[in-house]
């Protein structure tokens, strides 16, 4: 029976300690936390992926007006919070819009942004592959067409007289007419 | 000769399939790209110039700032009355310039159907906050969430100023700071035609 009440009274002890080890932890995270130094290139590798509206077509990490400044350091802040890098980004395109993101969100408007690149390459390449066909197919045409030629100029040959220089021009012209 | 007629026969559906599918894709492309054109035209709007209607805007003002007891409201909720919204940044050094004359024409003309709205552009809200207590400015600011108000009228930097009458009209657009003799002449005018 001592034994017993002398395990409950550990138990009850060990417990005691696991709370407040616990509660000192709480206490102690959100500390650590805030003190995360952040270096310039974990926030330029968030800024370059930013455009800040005062400056379009200046990424944020190499822009060198003061917005751009101070949305760098928000960025540090936000970083330093515990944010990740996606969350910054989200905070940034919630409060100043889709237009800062360097890659806007796949949906809405921006899908067509997305969709547009990928269409024109695959309608590039069915026309080109018709273009090449096609040309494929004149060539075929002219070889065949040349190959005629030589056979009937054989047969004239063999079996006719030799045309005279008029007849010749005459046909050479009529033909070049046919083509 | 059957032999033909059967090749013609497979031959035909293949062709009509293929024309069906060209018209498809067509149709497709020419879709996307009046979406595009459309998103394009909008993004590009002209500047609402006076006498235009105000593009209406809302806003959810900063803690501790309200209008009419509400921390949240839309032009069409200030329909009526003369509103002056002043486009500003805490980054913005031409800014300082005109931020306590705004503050004293707020002063001046609060009672008197006309509403004064600060819209931070662009701008970090601790930044912000702490610029309207170094100015100690009173009347109702909000951030441009989204930059939607900005992109709206289509402001080309800050400060600028719009000037909307009690019909919501766009009286005056200022690019650059507004002086006190400017903000008078305008809302005088406004007050005066009302009455």
């Amino acid at each position: 029976m001592r034994m017993i009440v002398l395990n409950f009274l550990r138990l009850k002890h060990l417990g005691t300690a696991a709370l407040f080890l616990l509660g000192l932890l709480l206490l102690v995270t959100p500390a650590l936390a805030q003190d995360v130094p952040v270096t310039d290139d974990e926030v330029n590798a968030v800024a370059k992926d930013l455009f800040c509206p005062v400056c379009e077509s200046t990424p944020l990490d190499v822009c060198p007006t003061q917005a751009c400044a101070d949305w760098r350091e928000l960025i540090r802040e936000k970083l330093s919070e515990g944010s990740t890098p996606q969350e910054v980004q989200a905070y940034f395109a919630r409060q100043y819009g889709d237009g800062v993101l360097a890659n806007p969100p796949k949906s809405g408007f921006n899908l067509i942004l997305w969709l547009l690149p990928v269409v024109a390459v695959v309608l590039g390449g069915v026309f080109f592959t018709r273009f090449m066909r096609s040309l494929r197919a004149s060539a075929a045409g002219v070889d065949e067409a040349i190959e005629e030629d030589v056979a009937e100029t054989a047969v004239s040959t063999t079996s006719k007289q030799p045309l005279s220089p008029d007849d010749f021009k005459a046909r050479l012209e009529e033909e070049l007419r046919n083509r | 000769m059957s032999d033909i007629a059967n090749v013609n026969m497979v031959e035909q559906p293949q062709k009509s399939r293929r024309s069906l599918l060209s018209i498809v894709v067509w149709i497709v492309v020419l879709g996307l790209l009046a979406l595009l054109g459309w998103g394009l035209v909008q993004s590009t709007a002209p500047r609402p110039e006076i006498g235009e209607m105000a593009p209406e805007f809302n806003l959810e003002f900063f803690d501790g700032y309200d209008w009419d007891g509400k921390t949240a409201a839309s032009l069409d909720d200030m329909k009526g009355q003369i509103v002056v919204m002043n486009f500003w940044a805490s980054w913005c050094v031409e800014c300082r310039v005109e931020t306590d004359e705004l503050e004293a024409a707020w002063q001046k003309y609060a009672d008197q159907g006309v509403v004064f709205v600060g819209v931070a552009y662009a701008d970090v809200e601790p930044n912000s906050i702490e610029y309207m207590e170094e100015f100690d400015v009173s009347f109702p600011h909000a951030p441009d969430l989204g930059t939607r108000i900005s992109n709206a009228y289509e402001i080309t930097g800050v400060p600028e100023t719009f000037i909307i009458d009690q019909n919501g009209e766009i009286a005056h657009v200022q690019i650059g700071p507004i002086s006190s003799s400017t903000l008078d002449s305008v809302i005088d005018r406004l007050l005066a035609k009302e009455g």
